[in-house]
């Protein structure tokens, strides 16, 4: 398959970034500054990345769609208020997670962030539950930005007045340069931010504003160290088909009325996890001192049995130590629950923790 | 300091008297990145010539480092356990990760000079 390239791909190139093969796209992972700087001015000032390569998907339809769509997605798309957004996920019959998503009401319907590497293999089943009457597209010719960090909100309101109004997890059109586009107050970074929606031949000119506000780029690196941070589930990773939500510690994600009458893909199965409890759920854990436990990191109980697996795991920039999730038998899960990670042979010591491990406040 | 060899893994090892001064090279570290955990290893260890000697982490991956040349541990630079962010600093310099009791000084004289070492990076570009 030809190697992808977001619409900024040349101007990353110019700014000196490092790419990476992510999801069939080259994508930067860092730039000039590297991670840890790239890191701590996101938290510190603001940020912005190219996630130009997630699915920009938009479903059109009547109310029938709403109905269609919680068969695969178990939000409460009934009820879902024009311009608010849920983080949500596509199961398949067993509650698997395909994909792990952030699901808006449009005007005309609904528009899905998939990820990069899910997104055709998501359109694909969700169109297998559509009626003929519905209409569905990935669009490819918007880019997505995220302005990410405690900024965010006073740079982009000089250029696009009305966002600050937002609050965290709804969105809106704002006008721009004649174009039409669709900020949310939303992000992945556990900081207050943007995505904004923007048409690819636009995106450059969003681009120098930021700079012209001394928003520096960030790559992929620093978008795992902050998500990681902030708690948050890297699909593939944390999360796949053979993961259902309340393992993974999501039932939050499931809406009320949903785990009460069902109707989703695997309900019978999340039915009985949610009443008689998974056998492994996923936690933060912190290691002790400075070794990092990193993906695939098997975890031990204090006295030696093998009770889990790590599923992301790096250094903090701003927690200033080893952070890492994974999943754990849930005799363990307790927070403070003492544990021992194997690193390069050898056990080292650490402890379950309470997730997120950064916290922030967002504007609500 | 004395003279500097490289080896194609990306260490440096200078020597004085029958001590050698071995760390990695800056061009390693910017290959690295942010470097965030480092473990040297412990005196009195025996390490082989391109034997796993040393781990360096950044935030992106973790890397072994190796020894050049074959020798005993004398010690293990603990500044850069505590600070591994030191190693981005001055990786050629202070941020040295072991020192070693040299066994056979010929392999140090194998290794490449400095404008070998730069030739080796230009031509293989990572």
């Amino acid at each position: 398959m030809e190697v992808q390239k977001t619409a900024l791909y040349n101007y990353h190139k110019n700014l000196g970034a490092k790419f990476v093969s992510f999801a069939g796209y080259e994508m930067p992972i860092q730039y000039k500054d590297g991670i840890v700087k790239e890191h701590i001015s996101t938290r510190t000032y603001a940020g912005f990345f190219d996630v130009s390569h997630m699915g920009q998907f938009f479903l059109e339809g009547d109310e029938t769609l709403a109905v269609a769509l919680e068969k695969i997605i178990p939000a409460d798309l009934q009820s879902l208020k024009l311009n608010h957004s849920k983080y949500s996920f596509l199961l398949n019959n067993e509650g698997g997670i395909i994909d792990d998503l952030i699901i808006t009401k449009t005007p005309k319907g609904f528009c899905i962030i998939l990820n990069a590497a899910c997104k055709d293999n998501d359109v694909k089943q969700i169109s297998q539950i559509l009626d003929t009457k519905h209409k569905y597209f990935l669009d490819n010719n918007l880019s997505l930005i995220a302005l990410q960090g405690p900024k965010a909100v006073e740079i982009l309101e000089k250029l696009i007045p009305g966002v600050a109004k937002l609050k965290f997890m709804t969105g809106d059109y704002f006008k721009f340069d004649d174009e039409n586009l669709y900020i949310t107050r939303s992000g992945y970074t556990g900081e207050d931010g943007f995505e904004i929606s923007i048409p690819n031949l636009k995106v450059e000119k969003l681009m120098k504003f930021l700079n012209e506000n001394k928003v520096h780029p960030v790559g992929l690196g620093a978008r795992d160290t902050l998500r990681l941070e902030a708690g948050l589930c890297l699909y593939g990773h944390d999360l796949n088909e053979k993961i259902n939500p309340i393992e993974a510690n999501l039932k939050w994600a499931i809406a009320k009325r949903r785990r009460e009458e069902g109707g989703f893909n695997g309900w019978e199965k999340i039915k009985d996890l949610i009443t008689n409890g998974s056998e492994k759920k996923r936690v933060g854990i912190l290691p002790e001192g400075r070794i990092i436990a990193r993906e695939n990191t098997k975890v031990f109980s204090e006295t030696g049995d093998e009770i889990g697996l790590i599923t992301s795991g790096t250094f903090g920039p701003s927690v200033n130590a080893p952070v890492a999730m994974g999943y754990v038998n849930k005799d363990f899960a307790e927070v403070g629950t003492k544990i021992q990670l194997e690193v390069r042979g050898k056990k080292h010591g650490g402890k379950v923790s309470e997730l997120p491990f950064f916290k922030k406040s967002y504007v609500k | 300091m004395s003279e500097k060899r490289f080896s194609k893994k990306h260490e440096w090892v200078s020597i004085e008297g029958d001590t050698a001064t071995v760390g990695i090279t800056k061009h390693a570290t910017e290959m690295l990145g942010d470097i965030v955990f480092v473990e040297v290893p412990e005196q009195g260890k025996s390490v082989e010539k391109e034997g796993q000697a040393a781990v360096v982490e950044s935030t992106k991956a973790a890397s072994d480092v190796y020894s050049p040349i074959s020798g005993e541990i004398i010690e293990g630079n603990k500044s850069i356990v505590d600070d591994p962010g030191n190693v981005n600093s001055d990786p050629e310099g202070a941020s040295w990760f072991f020192k070693l009791k040299v066994k056979d000084k010929s392999e140090f004289d194998s290794l490449m000079n400095k404008e070998e070492y730069d030739k080796f990076v230009a031509e293989n570009p990572s």
